[in-house]
Parts: C-alpha cells; structure tokens; sequence
C-alpha cells in the first residue's frame, strides 16, 4: 500500500469526532496555517502540483490564483460535496469518517482565499452526513475553531452546510451555485467565471470534497513534499471509488502512478474480478469517462503498461484512452453486455439533462430510444451509425460539460465495441441472453 | 389537507436559523433545505398550500416555489406512502442485480415503481446513483442506506419497516431538536 494521507487513521474508533480526531494530529495543519501568510497558504498548494479531484483535474493553485478580490466585497469558498456521478463515492465515505479533515481544509483553504463566509453543499440523499457535519462544525464552534478570530489569529470564519434534493446536474459548478441561491439547477454560461461572479454574484471558488481535504496534508508536509508523491504532473494521492464486478470493492487511497493492472488484481486493493471471472472493460473515471476494453486498459496501445494517473490514463486520446476523472472505478466482467450497459447510462443523462440546450436535451433522448430499441430486438443496421451521429452532434455544442457526459460514454462504446452492436441488430435472438426487463419509460416492466 | 400548514415551533426556530447562513436579503437560498423541513412536517409530500405557505415564510413568489419543487427528484409532488422505498436503478447498481430487487419488490408488495400499496405504507421509487456503488445494489429509506441489499434482505427490511408502521422521510424529525 502506498502512503495513506486522506484515509490515515480512518479506522481509529471515534475519529469523527473533534477529541479524537485531534489527539491524531487533527486542526495541526490549522495551526501551521494560520501562522503563514494568507498567500504563502496559496503557493504552498501551487507548489504540491494539487489539480481538482472533482474530475475535471485543474490546478487548484492556479485557480485559487483566479479569483478576484474587489475592494469591500466578500469572497466564498463553497465545497462541492454532490457526488453523484455514477460510479464515485469517495467523497461520502470521507465525509462520513472523518468529517473534521473537510472541516479543517475548509477553514485553512477560505483562510488562503480571504473567505469569512463558506458553504459545503451536499447532495439531498446524504442526509445522514449532512448531520454528521453539522454536528461536527458544532464541535468546531465550540472549540473556537470556527467563528471569530480561529485560535487568536484574527481570522473570522462562519461555515455551513446546505443540501441539495436530487439532481445530478447540480455537481457542475454553477449549477451548483444557481441550487446554494434557491434556484433551479440551470448551470450558467461562462464567462464570467465562478471567480469573478459566483453565488450572489461574488467572488467564489468552487472544489471539490477530496481536493479541500487534500490540503491539509499539504500544508503537513509543505508542497514540495507533496509533489514528490505521484508521477509527473499526477502529485499525491488519490482516492479511487472501486466499484461493479470486483472481488474487494470499496474506496482506495492509492498513489498516483500505480499500475492498473496491480490496482485490480492486488490483494491489496481490489483483489481481482469477483467470482474469478474474466475483465471485460473499466469505465475508470466515472460513468461519464470513456469506456476501455480490458486489453487497452491494462496496456497503452503502444504496449505500456496503464497507469493509474491524469497523463497515462489518458495516453491515445479518446482514441485509445480514457480520463482519471473522479475516480468512480467501474468494472464490468465477461457477462456484461456493453449495450444494455450503455442504455443504462444513456438513460441516466437524459433523465438527469437540465432541459436548457437542445442537443442535450433531445439528443440523450433519442440516443436513449435507439438504444432500447436495439436490446428490444427492433434495431437496424444504422442505428449504430445514427447513435455515433447522435453524440457527435451533442459533444462540445452545449452550455455545461453534461452533454459531453452523456455523448462520450456512447462514442467509446461503440469504438471499441462496434462488433457487439451489430451481433445485437443483427441477431436479436442473441439478446435473449442479457437480462432485461426494463422498458424505456420509469424502468416500467415489460414482462 | 385537513390539518393546519404550520410548522411546529422547533422546526420554526430551525427553519429561521438556516436563513440566517445567508446574506441580508439572499434568504432564498434557504429554499430547498425549508423544503426538506416541509415534507418533513406535512406527510412526506408538497400540496400546494404547503408551498405556498413556504412562499410565504421566505418572502418569495409562490411560482420560484413550485419552479424548485418539480426540478429536484427528492421533492415529492403527489402524496407517498410512510415509506418510501427508493431503489438505485444507475449503472453499478444494475450491474449488481438491482433489476431483480425492483422485480421482486414489485412483487412482494404488488405495485409498480412509483405507486403506493392501498394500506399506505409504502411507495416504491427508482432513484439515480446513490454515491454508494460499492455497496451495491442500494436502497435507501428515509435517511437510511440499505447497502449490499438481496431479495432476503429486502424482505426483511420491509418487515421491519412494516411492523414499526413509523413514517420515514428524508429529513428525520429527530434532527430538529439537536440542530437548534
Ligand atoms: C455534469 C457535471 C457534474 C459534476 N459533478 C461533480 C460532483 O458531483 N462533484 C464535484 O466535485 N465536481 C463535479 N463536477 C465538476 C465541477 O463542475 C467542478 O469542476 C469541480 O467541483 C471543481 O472542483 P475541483 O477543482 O476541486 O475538482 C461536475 C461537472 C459536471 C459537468
Ligand atoms: S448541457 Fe444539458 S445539463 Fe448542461 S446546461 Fe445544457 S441541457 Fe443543461
Ligand atoms: S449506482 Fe447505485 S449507488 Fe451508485
């Protein structure tokens, strides 16, 4: 196992508590935090070589860097804590176990951004944790962590928590800040940026659970430690949320650099396929990243071995690649069928689209219908070609990534799987062996 | 609705603390976590008069309401039963047999997703990913996860749910007092 900064002690009974969680070094980073220089915080973070662990990969220093500061008007750090990309869930099981190492990367990153005020927004359906970090910033409250003027520095922080209530749409950022204002989860067109125009029209940045969190460690062990952890412009470590045909799912710290191959089949992460079966493709990023064939996830098509980081992972572009993304690890064994696979998801972002720009809107829905008219047996030959029209027309002519989302999952699909397709259309009778018992409205039952 | 729409006292208290996590004038941001709070209150669901006495409490138009009811999929629009079974149906989930959970759920209750058994007790819904997909397949109830769920299990937990008859929403009344 490689170093544990984000998981460390997650197991030590009592860590989501204050008392506990300092007594293992907790809010210590705090301390050295607010002994430094508001910017010194920020380069710090520059200096580890951080990128957003939300899936997008940005430089969190650089964009830290971003955000403006006119004179008399407050500034928002707001933690982006919707997880609801399909496959990722490691932002819920830190929060749930450690919530005071969110609580301390809030406090120390709104520090370095001249935040009084933070938000976590949290999905609707974690409602448990949202108690959890309620009563863990009580705790902080109380122990004059939070409030006016944190341990004698002078520094004034009010944190809250607010929840969702079920959109998928409302983890990209300015969806997010159209829900933190009580709005509809209607993501706006950039620019302006976030950080020049956020919730209420201020300054505000927008990371990511694991991102916040990271900085803690950071600050630890200063950035230029940090950076030496990883591999190449991957620094540090990475939560993976490991999930679907695995012998040993669950969530995984791993060290940026690791290889795929160990990262499936090594005891000491997920053990290989369940029941010994064979793999058939990874989703590594999240529902929304490209899918890979099990040979080209182990190896680069130059013959590399695959690695687990932003760069490797995405070695051969979409044609032969996939992204790190969020770290939703998603395994599918020799029996999966990559259509109905594909429907499901194809389904998820039509249901989940916002409605504002047409392709997106129509488009997951008629890339939803063709693909259940194929696994109803009613497909045609074209329709795996009018399916890769479809998401072309989608990708990169919307207002928010979610359209990119929905259409890249299908591209890959059918690149690297185009044979299953056509057997689909063109031998209905062989769908007999995929499960299926969903139509395409509401999962109503055919059978 | 036969009963008054007003909220208790705690829940007033509560509700007037989280307007307070906003800026001066920005109290709409406190929408849809109030709104958690009303369907806590009024049997699970929004009628109309609910929203618009939420309206009401935070000075808004009924319209930008109901606009933020019908948008998010927690919010329930028509009345439920006192539990509302909520299965993930994503990818992962699926992947792991949560077809056969919706299947014998159908069954055993005799209803179809998004109906509610005559007696009132249950409504069974399919939901999206639950950010739980390494428990697979899910189900959550009220605040509770029900992970690495089989039809064995599923009866069980209907049982159980059954026999305590309590209603179960997503935000558990028993927050209120200790968030105050
Ligand atoms: C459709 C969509 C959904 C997203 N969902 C999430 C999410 O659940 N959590 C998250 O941190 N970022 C999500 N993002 C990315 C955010 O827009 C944003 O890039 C991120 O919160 C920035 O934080 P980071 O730089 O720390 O990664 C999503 C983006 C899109 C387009
Ligand atoms: S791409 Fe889809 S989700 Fe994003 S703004 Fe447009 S319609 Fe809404
Ligand atoms: S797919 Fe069901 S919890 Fe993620």
């Amino acid at each position: 196992m490689g170093k544990q900064l984000l998981l460390e002690n997650i197991n030590v009974q009592g860590i989501s508590t204050l008392e506990v969680y300092r007594a293992n070094g907790g809010y210590k980073a705090l301390e050295k935090a607010l002994k430094m220089q508001q910017s010194e915080v920020v380069d710090e973070v520059k200096k580890s070589g951080l990128r957003g662990r939300g899936g997008a990969g940005f430089p969190t220093g650089m964009k830290w860097g971003f955000i403006a500061k006119p004179e008399g008007v407050p500034r928002h750090l707001v933690c982006n804590a919707d997880e609801s990309e399909p496959g990722t869930f490691k932002d819920r099981f830190l929060m749930q176990n450690k919530p005071h190492m969110l609580i301390e990367g809030m406090i120390l990153s709104s520090y370095a951004l001249g935040a009084n005020v933070s938000y976590i927004y949290i999905r609707g359906e974690l409602l448990y944790v949202y108690h959890i970090l309620e009563k863990a910033i009580q705790e902080a409250y109380d122990a004059g962590l939070l409030g006016k003027n944190i341990l004698g520095s002078g520094f004034d922080l009010e944190l809250y928590v607010q929840c969702g209530a079920g959109a998928y749409i409302c983890g990209e950022e300015t969806a997010l800040i159209e829900s933190l204002e009580g709005k509809r989860g209607n993501p706006r067109i950039k620019p302006p940026f976030p950080a020049v125009s956020g919730v209420w029209g201020r300054p505000t940045v927008v990371n990511n659970v694991e991102t916040i969190a990271a900085t803690v460690p950071i600050i630890l062990m200063g950035g230029d430690e940090y950076a030496k952890i990883g591999i190449g412009k991957s620094t540090g470590t990475k939560l993976i949320s490991a999930c679907g045909h695995l012998a040993k799912p669950g969530v995984y710290e791993i060290e940026m650099g690791l290889s795929t191959e160990e990262f499936i089949y090594s005891e000491n992460y997920c053990g290989g396929i369940k029941n010994g079966k064979k793999l058939k493709a990874v989703v590594a990023g999240g529902s929304s990243v490209p899918i890979l064939p099990a040979e080209l996830f182990l190896k680069t098509a130059k013959g590399e071995p695959r690695l687990m980081s932003y760069e490797s992972l995405a070695d051969g572009g979409f044609a032969t690649g996939t992204m790190l993304g969020s770290g939703g690890f998603i395994v599918l064994d020799e029996t999966a069928s990559i259509v109905k696979n594909l429907w499901n998801f194809t389904r998820f972002y039509h249901h989940e689209s916002c409605g504002q720009c047409s392709p997106c809107r129509e488009g997951t829905g008629w890339m939803e219908k063709v693909l259940h008219r194929i696994l109803e047996g009613h497909g045609k030959q074209s329709d795996v070609d009018l399916l890769f029209d479809i998401q072309s027309k989608i990708d990169g002519k919307t207002i928010c990534p979610l359209g990119e989302a929905a259409s890249w999952p299908v591209a890959s699909a059918i690149r690297h799987f185009r044979a299953e397709f056509e057997e689909y259309v063109n031998h209905p009778e062989k769908i007999k062996d995929v499960k299926h018992y969903y139509n395409m409205r509401n999962l109503q039952p055919t059978a | 609705m036969s009963k008054e729409i007003k909220f208790t006292d705690d829940t007033m208290a509560l509700v007037q603390r989280m307007i307070k996590r906003y800026p001066e004038g920005k109290q709409k941001s406190a929408l849809i976590p109030v709104l958690h709070l009303a369907q806590m209150e009024f049997d699970g669901w929004l009628d109309a008069p609910v929203m618009d006495y939420v309206a009401l409490i935070l000075n808004i138009k009924p319209i930008e309401v109901y606009e933020v009811a019908s948008f998010y999929s927690m919010f329930n629009l028509k009345p439920v039963g006192k539990c509302l079974i909520e299965v993930c149906r994503t990818g992962p989930c699926w992947l792991l047999g949560a077809e056969d959970l919706v299947r014998h759920i159908e069954k055993k209750l005799n209803i179809k997703d998004g109906e509610t058994t005559p007696d009132g007790m249950f409504t069974l819904k399919t939901v999206e990913c639950l950010a739980a997909c390494g428990t697979a397949p899910v189900i959550q109830v009220g605040e509770t996860y029900h992970e690495n769920m089989s039809t064995e299990s599923v009866d069980t937990m209907l049982n159980d749910y059954k026999s305590s008859g309590e209603r179960k929403t997503h935000f558990d009344k028993k927050h209120i007092k200790t968030q105050l």
